[in-house]
């Protein structure tokens, strides 16, 4: 039996709301007793936590590689490394890989390959339509079977409304959930930047903030007729976010995740052209960032993700409306996160609960929290400690990080996943 | 006393008019009538199995088989069923017909009236199609399937093929599985089986059971395990191709693991279950061969022989209400 116990540490368990001192004994990669308080728990291995914080390892359900497919941009051994530095201790592949994870073969490809690296827990999320063409059903039962966690087209908008009605009620069979990125395809065709001022001086083209809002009626209106799990992906303007609150007050069962960039910029960072700052959906007004933030702290939004997207110097040494949209965020998505409590006064845990508890008891995980039973995945941080991010020391193959050069604060210091340590600083 | 004179006694016995002019929903039965109907097709079946099967009740008498879909087991069951009671039947080969050349329902309804048949048989896969034509014709109409509607002498057959089984239908739990959204025999079972005292279960996936099916008085579930669980018939239904491209269900290989009935799911139900398919069976998607052609469990040869027995009681009735009207 290999015991470990971390000792003196701040806890913070979003899902029991306790921030406080603590510590917690790990045996055979499972927590089995957490004390509040003075510790005074022993094992075979002590870490001495010094006061740093203990909270559960974060969970990101939007991860993007190239495997397989596209390997030079990114790999499962470079995401997972990538996310052990970030302390993301669950990372779930999206399904727009090359052949698209479409079928429970592919679930199981992936889920296997992330095991046998030993580095974090690599989960998938399946597709909703074969190769995602958002007009054939794709075998939902058997990847949900396989451990599916979600089903998405990802970027891939469903258009055609009855695909998406049958989708979501053939779902529903399985209590499984869908996830749909809301852009109105038409609206939104071609564009690379927020409608408004500042595209226009620019002279990108964009698509109006409402693309979002009708395709996010259009979806919950399915989600009303048919009963299924829904979730909101990379939910980013404030239309949508008003949409959102109304159908939770209906009853509708529906959660909404949003990407740590749309929490940290604004359409104005586009304003150099820098490619990094592509994205998509596309950086939002000063005042729909705020509506997120707000979102965040009310509960509204139970996922913050890092919508980590690879993108190698070759697709982003270009100009801005040619360049492959996306930024990598793993390793930066706990300092970016921790900029919420720093600068717009979040509670550390209500930083901390759509990183870890929300996405957790979304997708019925039992990670997320620090209790007896539940997986071993913590990470020690320092959350005030400097960082400057260089994203050529970054672990992923690509690059591409928007955060490049700034000054963040909070350092992962140890990522222990199923009670092994995979990463120290 | 011969066994033909008994048997004609019998007949003469059991022998009730049709309660209404046409056979177009199972919901032209009523209890009674329809316990009536079963006892005459009980003396059918006994005098199928031998070797002179042939009766006169239906001499002189025209039945017109007129079937707008492919079809090979209904036809030749009506048409054989008709023969048998010593009709003129015609089959019409309906897609070389005038129809084809952009004569309507209705042109074609006027000009069959006009050759005077008794008793109309029909299959269209519009719904409401038999419907329409018996308003328009003279003659007596029975529904053998229209689009989605209603295929009432496959629940009739299905009746009686359970009530031989297991001696009363009353207090069965019957599970109907699959594309309930598409099957007239579906709804035709619904309604017999309900009428007759059974409780009815539907299950499938919700792409393919309607999304009001829970007012149809029975339970629905998307889950064959929940669903199966205390049945003492499951009946299957068959899933037509052009709905395994993805548009409602994902693959067959997908449909087969979650809905199709083996030997484990079957397990599911109360011992001594039956298993029913009112054919043609798509074998591996919606029903294991190793289940299929069990004769221990599976009454889906029963059916085809209990088909043309309770059509012959259907002609039958339906002729002695002309016979009345005459």
């Amino acid at each position: 039996m290999t015991r470990l116990a971390i000792v003196n540490a701040r806890l913070l368990d979003p899902a029991s709301d306790y921030d406080g001192p603590g510590a917690v004994l790990i045996e055979d990669g499972v927590i089995t007793g957490v004390e509040r308080g003075p510790a005074t728990l022993t094992a075979g291995r002590v870490v001495d936590a010094r006061g740093l914080c203990l909270s559960p390892g974060l969970i990101d359900i939007r991860v993007r590689t190239g495997e397989p497919g596209a390997e030079p941009k990114e790999t499962l051994k470079s995401a997972s490394l990538s996310a052990t530095a970030g302390g993301v201790t669950t990372i779930v592949i999206q399904p727009d890989t090359d052949p698209a994870v479409d079928d429970p073969a592919m679930v199981d490809f992936i889920q296997r390959r992330g095991a046998a690296l030993n580095l974090v827990n690599v989960r998938v999320a399946g597709a909703a339509t074969k190769a995602r063409d958002g007009k054939r059903m794709a075998e939902i039962g058997l990847m949900h079977e396989a451990g599916a966690l979600y089903f998405t087209d990802g970027d891939h908008v469903i258009a055609d409304s009855r695909v998406l009605s049958r989708i979501m009620g053939y779902a529903s069979a399985f209590n499984a959930l869908i996830a749909c990125r809301p852009a109105d395809p038409w609206l939104s065709e071609g564009a690379v930047a927020t409608s408004g001022e500042l595209a226009t001086r620019l002279g990108l083209s964009g698509a109006p903030a409402i693309a979002e809002r009708i395709q996010l009626e259009r979806d919950l209106a399915l989600v009303e007729q048919t009963g299924a799990r829904f979730l909101v992906d990379q939910i980013s303007t404030e239309a949508a976010l008003e949409v959102l609150a109304r159908a939770r007050g209906r009853g509708l069962e529906v959660a909404a995740s949003v990407s740590i960039n749309h929490l940290c910029f604004n359409e104005i960072d586009i304003g150099d052209y820098r490619t990094f700052f592509r994205l998509d959906p596309p950086l939002r007004p000063e005042s729909d960032r705020r509506a997120l933030i707000e979102a965040v702290r009310d509960g509204l939004i139970e996922a913050i993700t890092s919508a980590h997207t690879p993108a190698p110097a070759e697709d982003k040494r270009r100009p801005f409306a040619e360049a492959a949209p996306g930024a990598v965020g793993l390793e930066t998505l706990l300092p970016a996160a921790l900029g919420l409590h720093h600068e717009e006064g979040l509670d550390l845990l209500d930083v901390l609960r759509p990183l870890t508890h929300g996405p957790a008891t979304l997708l019925g995980l039992d990670a997320g929290t620090i209790t007896p039973g539940a997986p071993a995945d913590l990470i020690l941080f320092d959350p005030g400690a400097p960082v400057v991010v260089d994203s050529a020391a970054l672990r992923s193959k690509s690059k591409n990080s928007p955060f490049d050069g700034r000054r963040l604060q909070g350092r992962v210091e140890m990522t222990v996943v199923g009670g092994r340590t995979v990463y120290s600083a | 006393m011969t066994h033909t004179a008994v048997a004609a006694d019998l007949i003469a016995d059991r022998l009730v008019p049709f309660p209404k002019p046409h056979f177009l929903a199972a919901g032209d039965l009523n209890p009674p009538f329809t316990l009536a109907l079963l006892d005459l097709a009980d003396v059918f079946v006994d005098l199928n199995r031998e070797s002179t099967k042939g009766r006169d009740l239906l001499r002189g008498r025209t039945v017109l088989n007129l079937f707008f879909e492919n079809s090979t087991r209904t036809s030749s069951s009506f048409e054989i069923a008709a023969k048998r009671l010593g009709a003129d039947v015609v089959t019409m080969p309906v897609q070389a017909s005038s129809v084809k050349k952009g004569e309507t329902l209705i042109d074609t309804a006027v000009t069959l009236n006009a050759m005077r048949p008794d008793i109309l048989v029909v299959r269209h896969s519009a719904s409401g199609a038999a419907a329409l034509l018996s308003q328009k014709v003279g003659c007596a109409v029975v529904n053998a399937g229209d689009g989605r509607h209603e295929h009432p002498t496959q629940a009739l057959l299905d009746l009686l093929s359970l009530r031989r089984a297991f001696g009363d239908v009353g207090g069965l739990t019957v599970a109907i599985c699959g594309d309930i959204a598409h099957s007239r025999v579906a709804r035709s079972n619904v309604a017999l089986l309900s009428m007759m005292g059974a409780r009815v279960r539907l299950i499938g996936p919700p792409t393919l059971v309607p999304g009001d099916a829970d007012r149809w008085g029975c339970e629905v579930f998307h889950d064959m395990r929940e669903g199966l669980k205390g049945c003492d018939v499951v009946m299957m239904l068959r899933l037509q191709l052009e709905r395994m491209d993805g548009a409602l269900v994902p693959s067959t290989r997908e449909y087969f693991r979650f809905w199709g009935l083996d030997r484990e799911k079957l397990a599911w139900a109360n011992p001594g279950a039956k298993v029913m398919h009112p054919g043609p069976m798509n074998r591996g998607v919606e029903i294991d061969s190793d289940v299929a052609d069990d004769l221990t469990v599976s009454l889906i040869q029963d059916q085809v022989e209990m088909g043309v027995a309770a059509r012959m009681a259907v002609l039958a009735s339906l002729s002695a209400r002309l016979e009345g009207a005459a």
